[in-house]
């Protein structure tokens, strides 16, 4: 009788591990926890030095003043109606070196002042005055008000980056080029603006007036192109494959390599487009057509698995449904199955399509790696592309190039950002009946 | 059974194998024009295989084989001249699970009638839909919202949009595939009485589990058994006096 009370009252005594069970899922879920953190704090790691380094790449130093378009400087003899290769040639930096001086009350006598004075305003200048008189020669011997870039120096000492504690002959700005920023910026004739030109220049060996234009516009044009060729052979490769072909060693064959392909380091691509496109049918070197077709051919085998995988996860009762009701296999496939896999291909698209943009190594292989001076008007002019251009300014020695190093990576994210959340909102549509 | 009875469809000695494995071993069998017949049975004994001959959806699976004949209307439905799309609008289905498409109800009845042509204009469209809605005995639940997503109905209403569905294309035998295995009682007792209102219009070949749905929605039972036929006769006869003991064994509940 005691004995069934006592089981009666203690019927859980039993040690089935519940608390060695439930302190494991303790550890488990500390363990996630901990990687998510980690991960966490790499990537905000990694953002912020970006960022950081990065964010003054868009602003840039520039001068804005009235500049006397001298004739006697920009054509002496006045053979400009006859020759107008005069107004090509003419010495313009010398008009802006004027002005400043003029702006400074520097002595015209005072030769070191006057090559300090040179030294603050970008040489780009020679283009853009030139571009302005020759398209309108009237403006000769007129006073216009000129905004011009700041020399990268100037640009990197007015954003604090060069360390001016540092002796004077140790640095690349001097103590006289300091004063004159300060005054300049007191009047307010010397100023930061948003830097449009990191948008809209192509390359240069002058920090400030190089940018991302012409590797924009290759890397449009790849992407284009990667989308028109992977897109369509992929998704119908894939169909192809999933629905229609016998399954036996050849198809297990195709298979077999399409996944292999997948994981091909993407370097090989490169060598695959220069032995085929450039060395045997001739396409032009640094076009952005060969940049896209090599990273059409990366990008094929991860656009076929993903749509195969999106094909086969369309449910097989709707497949029955169409079919029983009479539907031939092709309506069956673009009717039902298609616009349910939708989501998946597009977002494997879009991904790959992600990857694609932000592709180094085969573009260095086909010649992409190049300075471009002028923009590419079509797939076939020599053109580079933004993860390229990043890799060259990384490994040039300027101040002003890191910046625009971290200012070009930001531009990239900001492309993968937009691409990724294209992919989440398609998907999101799609996935509403 | 009864000869003044038209034979709608005929199945003569009907082998499949799946990949090279027999399923079915021979079947002959009729099923009668404007009858309910069952197809009952234990699991894996081809009953199932058999309905998805009659409507050759066994050609979409890898590795299936079919061999001897099926009639409809004396015309032997494995014959190369056979167009299967045209079979399939002939013999429509209604498969285990609700598989509505992730359309609108109305999408999901006007599929089957646009794919093949049968209305000529919009009114004659909705004319169509609104008469297999009411076929099927779903009208008054869902006229209020036609252009809601099939999914959104409950199982048993998904399953009546599905034999909806199979009816807007007018078929002439519609096979019915376990159609209330993943319904509840209610849902089901609503689809029985569907069937039996269909009967008029259609030949009916249902397979089932229940051996209550058998006995109520059927004229005939036919009683398979490890890919062979065991027996077929009036549905009164094989549950009351079946003339093999595996009948009487499998549906007094000893096997199966």
């Amino acid at each position: 009788m005691s004995l069934l009370s006592e089981s009666h009252m203690k019927p859980l005594t039993r040690n089935i591990g519940l608390k060695r069970r439930y302190r494991a899922e303790k550890r488990f879920r500390a363990y996630g926890l901990i990687a998510i953190c980690t991960g966490i704090f790499f990537l905000g790691a990694l953002l912020w030095s970006i960022f950081s380094h990065g964010y003054s790449a868009f602003w840039q130093t520039s001068i804005t003043l009235p500049v006397r378009l001298d004739a006697a400087v920009i054509d002496p003899q006045n053979r400009r109606d006859k020759n107008p290769q005069v107004l090509i040639t003419a010495n313009y930096p010398i008009l802006i070196r004027n002005a400043l001086s003029e702006k400074l009350s520097i002595a015209p006598d005072d030769h070191v002042g006057l090559r300090q004075v040179n030294r603050m305003f970008s040489s780009g200048v020679r283009v853009q005055l030139r571009k302005m008189v020759f398209d309108n020669p009237q403006l000769i011997g007129t006073t216009q008000t000129v905004t011009v870039l700041a020399a990268a120096d100037i640009d990197s000492a007015v954003k604090g980056q060069i360390n001016l504690a540092v002796p004077e002959t140790k640095r690349k700005v001097s103590d006289r080029q300091v004063e004159w920023i300060h005054e300049l910026a007191a009047d307010g004739s010397l100023y930061k603006a948003f830097n449009t030109g990191l948008f809209t220049f192509a390359a240069s060996s002058r920090p400030e007036t190089s940018g991302l234009g012409a590797a924009l516009i290759g890397s449009i044009y790849m992407i284009l192109i990667v989308l028109a060729l992977s897109l369509p052979i992929g998704v119908a490769a894939a169909i192809y494959l999933e629905e229609y072909a016998r399954k036996n060693r050849f198809t297990d064959l195709i298979e077999i390599n399409i996944n292999n392909l997948a994981a091909v380091p993407s370097i090989v691509f490169g060598l695959l487009g220069l032995a085929i496109f450039i060395n045997f049918f001739g396409l032009p070197r640094s076009a952005s057509l060969v940049g896209g077709l090599v990273l059409a051919l990366m990008t094929l085998p991860t656009i076929i698995i993903t749509t195969r995988s999106a094909l086969r996860a369309v449910p097989s009762s709707i497949r029955s449904a169409a079919l029983g009701l009479g539907a031939s296999k092709i309506q069956m496939l673009f009717q039902h199955v298609l616009p349910l896999a939708a989501p998946g291909i597009l977002t494997g698209t879009i991904i790959s399509l992600a990857r694609a943009l932000g592709e180094t190594a085969p573009l260095l292989l086909i010649g992409m790696v190049a300075f471009v001076a002028n923009y590419p008007r079509t797939p076939m002019d020599p053109a580079t592309a933004l993860p390229v251009q990043i890799y060259m300014w990384a490994s040039e020695a300027e101040r002003a190039f890191v910046e625009r190093t971290s200012g070009a990576i930001i531009v990239l994210l900001m492309f993968l950002a937009v691409m990724n959340i294209a992919a989440v909102l398609l998907r999101r549509r799609f996935e509403q009946p | 059974m009864d000869s003044k009875l038209k034979i709608k469809m005929r199945g003569l000695d009907v082998k499949v194998f799946y990949g090279g494995k027999g399923a079915l071993h021979g079947i002959t069998l009729d099923i009668l024009e404007n009858k309910v017949i069952a197809l009952i049975g234990p699991s894996g004994c081809g009953k199932s295989t058999f309905l998805r001959c009659l409507n050759r959806m066994n050609d979409t699976i890898e590795g299936a084989l079919v061999t001897g004949r099926i009639l409809l209307d004396e015309e032997d439905i494995y014959d190369p001249s056979v167009d299967v799309v045209e079979l399939r609008a002939r013999v429509g289905m209604v498969f285990q699970k609700p598989n509505p498409f992730p359309k609108s109800i109305y999408e999901n009845v006007a599929y089957g009638p646009r794919i093949h042509g049968l209305a000529k204009s919009r009114t004659e469209l909705d004319e169509i839909v609104e008469q297999s809605l009411i076929k099927a005995g779903l009208f008054n639940e869902v006229k209020d919202r036609l252009h809601d997503v099939g999914t959104s109905l409950s199982g048993g209403q998904q399953q009546r949009l599905c034999i909806a569905r199979a009816i807007a294309v007018s078929p002439e035998v519609i096979l019915m595939d376990e159609p209330c295995s993943a319904l509840d009682p209610i849902a089901t007792a609503k689809i029985e009485e569907l069937i039996d209102d269909l009967r008029r219009n259609y030949t009916i070949a249902i397979v089932t589990h229940s051996m209550q749905q058998a006995a109520r929605v059927s004229q005939f039972t036919a009683m398979f058994h490890l890919g062979n036929l065991v027996e077929v006769g009036a549905t009164d006869t094989i549950f009351t006096s079946p003339q093999e003991q595996r009948t009487q064994d499998y549906i007094t509940g000893r096997f199966g």
